[in-house]
C-alpha cells in the first residue's frame, strides 16, 4: 500500500498515508468484511435447513439471498436497551472491542496476489494477538451486563479462548519453522500451487497440526461444538443476553466473520494460500482475479466445514472442553512441534516422496469418507427422485401427504 | 489412563466425528420435507387435507348427533363452551337454544372431545381462525332451537344421520382411547 501511495502522490506526507489507510480500511470493511459476515449467516441457514430436511430462508430475494440485509437492517432499527443496573460505559464499549479484535485481523490477512492491506513482518503473530482482543470484549460484556448468565458466559469464554490459544499457537509454530517467516505473504510464497507443495502435506506432523489448528480455531471463535459461552440451553445467550439491536448485531457479525478469518488463516498457513499454477506475468488483472478466487474458495470451504460441523455435533460439556484442550490437543501439538524440528534436521531440503504420499493418503481418507456417505444414503433406502444435489433446492420430497 | 486408552480415545473421536459428518452430508443431498404453506403448495392441494385425522385444529360440533349431555361443557378447563338446553315434554327431549364455543379462549387441549359419547364435538384439521374481533371468534352452532339427539336401540337407521354418527364414533375411538390413532387403519 505504501508503494501505491508513493506512485500516486509526488511527495507523500503522513496525511496521504493516513487518508489512504482510511479509504482502504473503509473499502475492505464495508465492501468485504461486513458482506462476508452477513452472507455467511445466509449460507449457514440454508445448509442447516438442508441438513435438517428443511429449506431455510428462501423468500427474500433470489433463493432468500437478501435475508442477511433484511436481518441487518431490522437489527439496526431495533431499540438499543441498556439495563438500569448495567455498567453503562463498559456495556456500550464491549461490542466495539469485540468488533475491533475481529476487523483488526483483516489488516494482515492476504486476499490474493498483491492484495493485502499491510504485509506485516510479524503477520501471523499480529493476527493471533489482535484476535485475542475479542476475549477482552466478551469478558467486558459479561461483567458489565450485571446478569449471572452473561457473567458465566464471559468467564467461560475467557477460560476457553485462553486455553485454546495454546494448541492453536503451537500448531502455527511448525509452519513458521518450515517457512522461516511470520509474514503471511512470505509463508504463502514458500508454498506452491500443487497440493504436494502445501505445508499441510510437507510432513506427517504438519498434517496433524492442521486438524489441531482448525479445532482450536473453532473453539477460539466460540463455534459449536465449543459454543459454551453462548449455550442457549443453559445461559439464554451467554455474554450477549442483555444486548439488543445494533450491539447484538456487532457481536454476531464478529462471530460469523471470524469463520472467514479462520478459513483464511488455514488457507494461508496450510493450504498454499493464493498460489496458482500459472505465472501470467503479462496479464496482471486476470492473474490477481484468479489468485483472489483461489484464496477465497479455499477459505470459504472451511467456513462451510465449520457450518457443517455445527449441525453435526452437539455442544460438549465444560470439563470435556478443558480435557480435550489440555490432555489431547496441547500434548499432541507439542509432539508436532518437536517432530517438525527433528524432521527439519533429518531432511533439510524436504523428504522426497513424503508430500506425494501424504496427498495420496488424504485422497484415500476422502474416498473412504465419501463411501461412508453413500452407505448412509443406501441404508436410508432413498430412491433417485428423493435426492437433489442442488443445495438451493426447494422442491419437496415426493410421495408424502 | 494408559497410552492404549489415550490413543483409542483419539481414534474414537476422529472416527465418530467423521461418521457423524457423513450422516449430515447424506442429508444434504436429500430433498426437503417442507410444505411451503400457504402460497407455494402444489396445484389443487389444501394443506388441511394433508393433516392427520387426529390433528387438533378448530372445534366443530355436529348438532345432528349432539345429545345435550353437557359433558364437554363440564370438561372444558377454561369454560369456553356454553350450552343452554331445557327439557321440553312436548318436543320429547332436550331442546338446545345455545351451543357457543369461544375459539379465542380455546386452548385446543381436546378434553371436550374425550367425554363426548357420540363424537359430536371434535377437532377438525382447520386452523385458519384469524379474525378481526374477539366477538366474531365465538362460534355459534345453534341457529334455531334444536331437539337433542337420542341414541336408538339397534343402531341408527336414518340415512342422513348414520354417516355423521359413524364419523363421530370414529373420533371417539381415535381421541378418547389411549391407544387410538396409532397409525394407518
Amino acid at each position: 500500500m505504501q508503494e501505491f501511495v508513493d506512485g500516486l502522490v509526488a511527495n507523500p506526507s503522513w496525511v496521504h498515508y493516513l487518508g489512504a489507510m482510511l479509504v482502504f480500511g473503509g473499502i475492505v470493511v464495508f465492501g468485504f468484511v461486513l458482506p462476508i459476515a452477513g452472507i455467511t449467516t445466509w449460507v449457514e441457514r440454508r445448509v442447516a435447513g438442508r441438513i435438517q430436511s428443511r429449506i431455510g430462508p428462501n423468500r427474500t430475494g433470489p433463493a432468500g439471498f437478501l435475508q442477511w440485509l433484511a436481518d441487518g437492517i431490522k437489527s439496526l432499527l431495533k431499540e438499543d436497551i441498556v439495563p438500569d443496573a448495567a455498567d453503562a460505559p463498559l456495556f456500550k464499549l464491549a461490542p466495539y472491542v469485540v468488533m475491533t479484535g475481529f476487523v483488526g485481523a483483516f489488516v494482515a490477512l492476504p486476499f490474493g496476489g498483491p492484495l493485502i492491506i499491510a504485509d506485516l513482518n510479524v503477520g501471523i503473530l499480529y493476527i493471533t494477538a489482535v484476535t485475542s482482543l475479542v476475549v477482552v470484549g466478551i469478558l467486558m460484556a459479561g461483567w458489565s451486563s450485571n446478569n449471572k448468565w452473561s457473567l458465566l458466559g464471559g468467564i467461560r469464554s475467557a477460560a476457553q479462548i485462553v486455553s485454546y490459544e495454546i494448541p492453536a499457537g503451537l500448531s502455527i509454530f511448525p509452519i513458521v519453522m518450515l517457512s522461516g517467516a511470520l509474514s503471511m505473504q512470505s509463508i504463502i510464497a514458500e508454498q506452491g500451487a500443487a497440493p504436494w507443495r502445501w505445508f499441510i502435506f510437507n510432513n506427517p506432523f504438519t498434517f496433524i497440526a492442521f486438524f489441531i489448528f482448525f479445532v482450536a480455531a473453532l473453539a477460539e471463535g466460540n463455534r459449536t461444538p465449543f459454543d459454551l459461552p453462548e449455550a442457549e440451553s443453559e445461559l439464554v445467550m451467554g455474554f450477549a443476553t442483555e444486548y439488543s439491536g445494533m450491539r447484538n448485531l456487532l457481536f454476531f457479525m464478529a462471530e460469523w466473520g471470524n469463520l472467514y478469518v479462520i478459513g483464511a488463516i488455514v488457507a494461508t498457513l496450510f493450504l498454499g494460500g493464493w498460489q496458482i499454477p500459472w505465472a501470467l506475468a503479462e496479464h496482471p488483472v486476470p492473474r490477481v482475479a484468479l489468485q483472489f478466487g483461489t484464496f477465497f474458495l479455499k477459505s470459504y470451504f472451511w467456513v462451510f466445514v465449520a457450518v457443517w460441523l455445527r449441525w453435526t455435533l452437539p455442544r460438549i460439556r465444560v470439563d470435556q472442553m478443558m480435557i480435550m484442550c489440555w490432555k489431547y490437543l496441547v500434548p499432541v501439538a507439542f509432539v508436532n512441534l518437536l517432530g517438525t524440528a527433528v524432521w527439519m534436521v533429518l531432511f533439510p531440503h524436504g523428504a522426497p516422496g513424503v508430500p506425494e504420499l501424504l496427498c495420496v493418503a488424504a485422497a484415500v481418507l476422502l474416498g473412504l469418507f465419501l463411501r461412508r456417505v453413500r452407505y448412509h444414503l443406501t441404508r436410508a433406502g432413498l430412491k433417485r427422485e428423493e435426492l437433489s444435489y442442488n443445495i438451493l433446492a426447494t422442491e419437496r420430497i415426493p410421495g408424502l401427504g | 489412563m494408559g497410552l492404549g486408552t489415550y490413543l483409542r480415545n483419539i481414534k474414537d473421536a476422529a472416527l465418530t466425528i467423521a461418521d457423524g459428518m457423513a450422516v449430515t452430508a447424506s442429508h444434504l443431498v436429500r430433498k426437503p420435507y417442507t410444505v411451503q404453506y400457504p402460497d407455494r403448495l402444489p396445484e389443487g392441494v389444501r394443506v388441511q387435507d394433508t393433516l392427520p385425522f387426529r390433528y387438533r385444529g378448530m372445534l366443530e360440533v355436529d348438532l345432528e348427533i349432539c345429545t345435550a349431555c353437557l359433558a364437554c361443557e363440564r370438561a372444558c378447563p377454561i369454560d369456553c363452551i356454553v350450552i343452554d338446553a331445557t327439557k321440553d315434554k312436548a318436543a320429547g327431549g332436550f331442546v338446545m337454544t345455545r351451543f357457543d364455543i369461544d375459539m379465542a379462549k380455546c386452548m385446543y387441549c381436546g378434553l371436550c372431545s374425550e367425554p363426548c359419547p357420540t363424537g359430536s364435538i371434535h377437532h377438525t384439521p382447520e386452523f385458519e381462525g384469524a379474525d378481526y374481533s374477539l366477538e366474531s371468534m365465538v362460534r355459534k352452532f345453534v341457529k334455531a332451537p334444536v331437539l337433542a339427539y337420542k341414541p336408538k336401540k339397534g343402531g341408527e337407521t336414518d340415512p342422513e344421520i348414520a354417516p355423521i354418527l359413524e364419523r363421530g364414533m370414529r373420533y371417539v375411538g381415535e381421541f378418547a382411547s389411549a391407544e387410538g390413532g396409532g397409525g394407518e387403519e
